[in-house]
């Protein structure tokens, strides 16, 4: 099997409240901060919070999504009196932990998130990166309940979130949790998947060969609105009892997918795929009632840290 | 077999059924819309066949709000209500939900007088694991109560509550208090700002078993008293916070999480630290707790409520 070598992975990023009412990561990140972060030797661990002002107000954002801001373009663009805040702050976040693409950039940020679907954990990368579905696959052999990889193919220079910042990045996604809500299991979950990946990252540091193999991946390929009134743009039906919660279960074709406040059905039409994000509060607005995945197996190599 | 006294009361022919109250509780914006729709077709294609017996004038309260899809814009609209809050003067700085408690008291009230709505059911969603539950100022509203039993029968998947808070009429602080009888349908859980298909269909039953009671009820139907089980509220502990921040340190324990009308005793987990500790329930009596974790009352200072259970007749 190919081994692959990579420089050691010094400095870790972990940031919570990109969406100020994503609370897991907020009280993570409190608590990550009270605890002297030397811990760890070799890795130097910072924690922050991305979206202050959004954490304060309890609030996803302020004037917009701080996690769509981190394209090349939108980083690059100057900034103006009109600028919305999470506009300056992906530029602050930017020279904090990147500059994004560049060599001084941060080696791993991780960044954490809740949502309402009932996706249980889930980690969400952006590209194939070996760093990244090996602290992936690492995740899935240390925890029993399943833990989901999601792959979403964009060029690093139209990635919009904000791990995209690091050289290597992760999403940490967990759920169900109401926003603005507290749950302990939920914290306890997120806490585990964290203190893995600094585990794992410690292990790398110190010559640890992880060996290759296959890890399951779902890859985006499209999403799908609720029902609208022409008119008024509101939607017309909920996500229908027999999907609510059903992440990650395949959907067929003829399957059940909307239940209208009238009480009709309205089946799924396409191939058979898998939802993720089913009834994500956050993007009705974003007209999305859930995402569709195909199910992959993506090998990666034998890797481990290169010796100068 | 003794023959029991049949009270005897006023028929109820005006009913207000509400939603949007917290503009982000979305169970009751739709379904108030699904029912205007409803309503808008009959009016089209027949009479009001109910003739006289009953009219149902639906209501979205906090429009703003569900606009932006917040609890509310300025302050709390379901705490708007006490009559000091009514009488007040109407000034330009004066919370839109203040002005609109005014406007809403003005259509369903005046609140205390003979013009007020018959009965006011205020539709609303919570975060906690409650269930179907009726929330009341009263222990001895018999209309609430037997429309509760009625609903506890004809919903029997669902648990199907009553919950009585001891606050006197003029310090009733929310819409339902508004009518001569009132109380709020709360159903959960459901985060704020989605909508669960379930959920909506509980809610959706609880309004047309409700509405069905009342057709009943003014078309002369005898109700049989019985008992059932009341849990009147006796206080709320918040979060523990940290002395500077004021920030929470603590979640609802995961033994304690979605366990509301469980019972609460002494020594049980009540919080886990977020440092891994666990805090435990210090009061001398055991209590049924409810709104456990209510995402909406993080900034309340309530973490959850407790209650006694007595059975009433």
């Amino acid at each position: 099997m190919e081994h692959v070598f990579f420089p050691p992975l010094s400095r870790v990023a972990v940031c919570g409240g990109t969406h100020g009412n994503e609370l897991t990561g907020v009280y993570m990140v409190r608590e990550m901060q009270k605890q002297t972060m030397d811990k760890d030797g070799p890795v130097s661990v910072t924690a922050v919070l991305a979206n202050p002002p959004a954490v304060d107000a309890c609030r996803r954002y302020i004037d917009t999504d701080l996690n769509r801001c981190f394209t090349d373009a939108l980083l690059s663009a100057p900034l103006t009196d009109s600028s919305p805040y999470e506009l300056r702050r992906a530029h602050e976040l930017n020279a904090q932990f990147g500059p994004k693409g560049s060599k001084e950039a941060v080696d791993l940020l991780c960044d954490l998130h809740n949502t309402t679907a009932n996706m249980g954990l889930s980690l969400i990368l952006y590209s194939l990166d070996w760093i990244t579905l090996h602290i992936c696959k690492y995740l899935q052999s240390k925890i029993s309940s399943p833990v989901r990889v999601i792959q979403l193919n964009i060029p690093i220079s139209e990635v919009y979130s904000l791990e995209a910042v690091g050289k290597h990045g992760l999403a940490i996604e967990i759920g169900p949790q109401p926003h603005g809500v507290v749950r302990a299991d939920i914290y306890n979950m997120m806490k585990k998947a964290v203190d893995l990946t600094l585990e794992w990252l410690q292990k790398f540091n110190t010559g640890s060969i992880f060996e290759g193999g296959e890890v399951e991946a779902f890859t985006f390929a499209k999403s799908i609105d609720y029902p609208r009134d022409p008119t008024t743009g509101e939607i017309t039906a909920a996500i229908h009892p027999q999907l609510q919660d059903n992440d990650f279960k395949l959907l067929q074709p003829g399957d059940p997918v909307f239940m209208s406040f009238s009480r009709e059905t309205v089946k799924y039409e396409g191939e058979p795929l898998y939802p993720f994000f089913v009834n994500e509060c956050a993007y009705y607005e974003k007209k999305i009632a859930f995402h569709l995945a195909q199910r992959k197996n993506l090998s990666i190599p034998t890797i481990s840290v290169k010796r100068d | 077999m003794e023959v029991e006294e049949v009270e005897r009361l006023p028929r109820l022919s005006r009913v207000a059924v509400c939603g949007g109250t917290h503009g982000n509780e979305l169970s009751g914006v739709y379904l108030v819309r699904e029912l205007l729709k409803v309503k808008k077709k009959k009016k089209k294609e027949e009479e009001d066949e109910d003739g006289g017996a009953m009219s149902v004038l639906l209501v979205l309260s906090n429009p703003r709000a569900m606009q932006q899809c917040l609890r509310y814009i300025d302050t709390d609209l379901n705490r708007c209500f006490t009559h000091a809050c009514l009488i007040g003067p109407t000034l330009d700085k004066t919370p839109y939900e203040m002005r609109r408690a005014r406007e809403l008291n003005a259509m369903l009230g005046p609140k205390g007088s003979a013009g007020a709505m018959d009965l006011i059911c205020d539709l609303h969603n919570t975060t906690a694991n409650m269930g179907l539950s009726l929330i009341t100022y009263s222990d001895h509203d018999w209309i609430c109560m037997h429309i509760f039993r009625h609903l506890q029968r004809q919903i029997p998947d669902t648990p199907v509550r009553y919950i009585h808070y001891d606050v006197t009429s003029k310090e009733s602080y929310s819409l339902d208090s508004v009518g001569k009888h009132g109380f709020a349908m709360e159903v959960g859980p459901q985060p704020h700002g989605v909508v669960r298909s379930n959920i909506y269909t509980t809610m959706k039953s609880g309004v047309q078993y409700m509405l069905d009671w009342v057709h009943f009820f003014n078309s002369g139907v005898i109700f049989d008293g019985g008992f059932m089980d009341v849990f009147t509220v006796v206080k709320h502990i918040d979060y523990p916070r940290d002395g500077e921040t004021h920030n929470i340190t603590a979640a609802i324990h995961p033994q304690l999480q979605d366990r509301d009308f469980c019972l609460l005793r002494p020594g049980d987990p009540l919080f886990q630290t977020f440092s891994g500790e666990t805090l435990r329930y210090t009061g001398s009596e055991p209590l049924y707790p409810f709104f456990i974790n209510e995402s909406a009352y993080y900034e309340k200072g309530i973490a959850l409520c407790l209650a006694r259970k007595r059975i009433k007749g």
